[in-house]
């Protein structure tokens, strides 16, 4: 078994982050495949350069190893407020003026947070790239905020999260069922926070978050399009090179769950709800530097189950029997701390719930007897092969894989290597994800029906 | 993992000048589109760009899910749905396994006025790509158990859909704007005509929807323009000459108010709506430049500022022109708590009127301006897209020459003409709210 928040890495996870491995520390340059460049500054930061010269564009992205699994106990959604407060003043630029000087230049910005990291972004003519460094330099440590901000942002995120999660059944379900995944991590909790934490979050719990992590040895520079690795490398210095490390980052640890020693089901209701369904969690472990095998046989587990219509669930349940309308699978092996392993079935008109879990069980069960048919792991191999070029196409994207991967513990190796040991992955490999992943007292099995619905 | 929270809005524009008068334009990406007419007489564009073994293809067809009748109401749709499930000798399992073994990628959708089909197809096996496309696009099977499944599919969502406070708002604007036109109804149809369509409901929508006199073609990346040509007369040459009448223009009707659709969920859903302005008419890129500024989507506009920034009533807050083929509006949408949303929309008519009054800054257009110009030259940053641009182009009647001169009618607004059409276009007394939630202190 290797799934159960087995203990953490911490010490390696750890070096990666505070060292840089991977990165030639302070200079050195690896020069690699997909036009990318990748290197450190002095203070700690890491920056990696994608280059694509078909268009005179750019994304410039700061990604910070810091999201809502980082926050203290009580805070939840203060990571994500943050980034809000992000674009209010600093000591040089005016609340606002920051996304107000991108698209008066044409771009466009935003900002995102996650469990493992918040990101910032500009998306610009490539001759504007030295001014989105020195406004994203300056609110690295510049910010400074009002208790009026606070207020009036705190009732934005609040809005947002009505707009996410409490006007959509589905997302209170998905989050009723993290819940019940995680009882210690911090994956358990949403990223844009319970709503009463969020009432009360003050600007001391914002300033305490970004005090911390906002430093340029917790964070990943990415620059993809229309640029040189060496201009880039300059601009770099000059802005962010000139911010100081923070030299009390502490280490990235977070609680662990405790062995689960039972499955857990839940049954929520909603009047909102029109399409019943069956949901199921599996604890997973996720990719790790220099060890991304075990992910990379659950991300092919994950398509062969059910990851198109021609995946075993598919083919089982919607096209030999119409037991369901929809059925699919998912895993992403992009997580800091071990992650989940998803199934869902949705079952037809006259099928019960019941029935549909019963259904879907069979069916795994039954593949992990019968074992992977070798044409469909070719035809999977090949897509993923192929997107590798269709990738070439959006440098965006490939930017996103890297700041991604670098603030969820991986490397720039890690990153390349991906798609190779995507590809050797066996049909044995598979089966044994699936033996490895598939415990039902390692799961979460949710049922999400309208009001007063039988099962 | 899910990323989460990503921000919408922000802004208060009139920050520090200094940062915000640049007016150098970022250089434009070299295009070199060839307009070509194959030997078979399609007229097509294309860019040709060797540096990714890949080619990404657009083809457009005007008609869409209008050209259905209210008694076969949602054929069109179930229709696209069913041209990647099974055609030539492959049912649907076989013609999935036949893509997925060369790595293509075919997507078939539909919109009110047109459908739209797109693949991308490595060069290395080019031809088998096209073969399966080409027998999706003219000898779909329809076979009857692929039918159904994705009948069920359709009906699925139709019962979702009727529990979505968003999608409520949608269709009941469209019933109260254009009743029995086609456009007042829903592209996916209802419970009721989808339940009843045939196999040769279906088969009649796709001789109908699929013909050359409304196409339009657009290609990017790995291949010459001969290789093309032969490509798209083999792909296409054989689809139906021309098509049944299209659907007939329709005069919205607005009128002032706000009309309730009373649900059950804690923050309610609003879009409104008013008379539009057509893409041929002279005012077009002045209102354009006006809706950037309005509510046009960036952090910095007068509606995400007042609503949202000074307020805190929402999350996202936009207006929207709809340059539909028969029917034009200017559109907006906001969600607020139930408590909430009778002041965001207060705030909102407030700055439409104080828009169509006032009008724009000197700074304000400026600020627009560069905002688009130096956006646009942006957009063409990938084949796909390039793709998309290009055959949009050619849906709207636009010459290649758009590309060059596009820029130069933006800079051509003038503060005089912006807010010369404020006056004659923004007008409160058109304006319909549909809210769908349980607003407090909100008169129907």
């Amino acid at each position: 078994m290797t799934l159960i928040a087995a203990f953490p890495r911490i010490a390696r996870k750890f070096a990666i982050l505070t060292l840089g491995i991977g990165f030639g520390i302070g200079g050195a340059t690896a020069q690699t495949n997909e036009q990318v460049t990748a290197f450190s500054l002095d203070n700690g930061m890491q920056v990696v350069v994608v280059e694509d010269h078909r268009a005179p564009v750019v994304v410039h992205m700061v990604w910070y190893r810091a999201g809502s699994a980082d926050e203290q106990p009580g805070t939840s959604g203060v990571a994500h407020l943050l980034e809000h407060l992000l674009f209010k003043a600093t000591d040089t630029l005016e609340s606002g003026e920051l996304s107000a000087t991108v698209a008066a230049n044409g771009g466009r910005d935003n900002a995102f947070t996650s469990f493992d990291y918040t990101g910032y972004y500009q998306r610009v003519a490539a001759d504007r790239l030295e001014l989105m460094m020195r406004m994203e330099s300056d609110r690295m440590v510049n910010i400074r905020l009002t208790e009026d901000d606070i207020l009036t942002e705190r009732d934005v995120v609040i809005e947002e999260r009505n707009s996410r999660t409490e006007n959509n059944p589905s997302s209170l379900f998905r989050e009723q069922m993290r819940a019940a995944q995680f009882l210690n991590h911090r994956y358990g909790v949403p990223v844009i926070g319970w709503r009463h934490e969020m009432e009360s979050l003050e600007l001391g719990d914002a300033m305490a978050y970004y005090d911390r992590f906002y430093a340029p040895n917790n964070a990943t520079l990415v620059v993809a399009g229309d640029v040189d690795p060496e201009n880039v490398r300059a601009l770099a210095e000059k802005y962010y090179g000139a911010i100081p490390a923070n030299p009390d980052l502490g280490v990235r640890a977070r609680p662990y769950e405790p062995r689960q020693m039972t499955e857990r089901r839940m049954i929520m209701r909603d009047a909102r709800v029109a399409q019943p369904y069956v949901s199921r969690s599996y604890l997973a472990p996720e990719r790790n530097p220099g060890d991304q095998k075990a992910a990379a046989a659950l991300v092919m587990l994950s398509e062969v189950l059910g990851g198109s219509t021609t995946s075993v669930m598919a083919e089982k349940l919607q096209f030999d029997e119409q037991i369901a309308v929809y059925t699919g699978a998912f895993y992403s092996g992009l997580s800091l701390d071990p992650s989940t392993f998803g199934l869902f079935i949705v079952p037809s008109a006259g099928v019960s719930l019941q029935e549909a879990e019963d259904a879907m069980d069979a069916v795994v069960a039954e593949f992990i007897e019968t074992g992977v048919d070798a044409d469909q792991l070719k035809r999977i191999k090949m897509q993923l092969r192929a997107s590798q070029i269709y990738a070439r196409d959006d440098v965006n994207a490939i930017g996103n894989r890297y700041g991604q991967a670098l603030s969820q513990g991986l490397t720039v190796e890690d990153v390349q290597a991906w798609p190779d040991v995507l590809q050797a992955v066996t049909e044995e490999d598979i089966i044994q994800a699936a033996r490895d992943v598939f415990v039902l007292k390692h799961s979460v099995t949710g049922w999400l029906m309208a009001d007063g619905e039988a099962g | 993992m899910a990323i989460f929270g990503k921000r919408f809005g922000f802004g208060l524009v009139l920050a520090v000048a200094a940062l915000t008068t640049l007016t150098a334009l970022p250089a434009r990406a070299e295009l070199d589109i060839q307009e070509i007419t194959t030997p078979g007489g399609i007229d097509l564009w294309l860019v040709e760009n060797h540096s990714i073994p890949f080619v990404a293809l657009e083809l457009r067809f005007k008609g869409g899910a209008s050209l259905d009748s209210a008694e076969k109401n949602g054929a069109s749709y179930l229709m696209m749905g069913l041209l990647e499930e099974g055609a030539g000798a492959l049912d649907s399992r076989g013609f999935a396994r036949a893509v997925e073994s060369i790595a293509a990628s075919f997507s078939y959708k539909i919109y009110d006025d047109s459908t739209a089909i797109s693949a991308q197809f490595l060069t290395e096996n080019r031809d088998a790509a096209v073969a399966l496309l080409r027998d999706s696009i003219i000898n779909p099977r329809f076979d009857p158990a692929a039918i159904e499944r994705v009948r069920a599919q359709v009906i699925s969502s139709l019962q979702s859909d009727e529990k979505d406070p968003d999608e409520i708002a949608g269709r009941t604007l469209d019933q109260l704007i254009y009743g029995d036109h086609p456009y007042g109804r829903q592209k996916e149809g209802t419970l009721e005509t989808v339940r009843a369509l045939t196999r040769d409901d279906l088969v009649a929508a796709h001789q109908g929807a699929l013909t050359r006199d409304r196409m339009s073609v657009a290609a990017v990346g790995d291949i010459t323009a001969e290789e093309l040509s032969a490509l798209v007369d083999g792909l296409l040459g054989d689809l139906p000459a021309t098509g049944p009448a299209l659907a007939g223009p329709v005069e919205p009707v607005l009128t002032e108010g706000i009309t309730i659709v009373d649900f059950e969920t804690p923050q309610s859903v609003a879009l409104f709506a008013q008379p539009g302005i057509d893409r041929d008419d002279p005012d077009f890129f002045a209102a354009y430049v006006l809706n950037v500024t309005l509510g046009g989507g960036g952090f910095e506009s007068r509606l995400m500022t007042e609503v949202r920034e000074k307020r805190g009533l929402t999350y996202g807050v936009y207006s929207y022109l709809v340059d539909k083929d028969q029917a034009d509006l200017w559109m907006g949408s906001v969600a607020s708590a139930n408590d909430r949303i009778a002041q965001a929309i207060d705030v909102i008519r407030d700055e439409w009127v104080k828009m169509r009054d006032i009008g724009v800054t000197a700074q304000e257009l400026q600020d627009a301006k560069t905002y688009l110009t130096g956006a646009y030259p942006l957009r063409f940053d990938g084949n796909g897209p390039i793709a998309n641009i290009m055959v949009g182009m050619q849906m709207q009647g636009l010459g290649v020459d758009y590309i060059d001169t596009r820029n130069d009618r933006v800079n051509a607004v003038t503060q005089d003409d912006v807010n010369r059409v404020a006056k004659r276009l923004l007008d409160p007394s058109q304006m319909r709210f549909v809210v769908v939630g349980q607003p407090e202190g909100l008169a129907q």
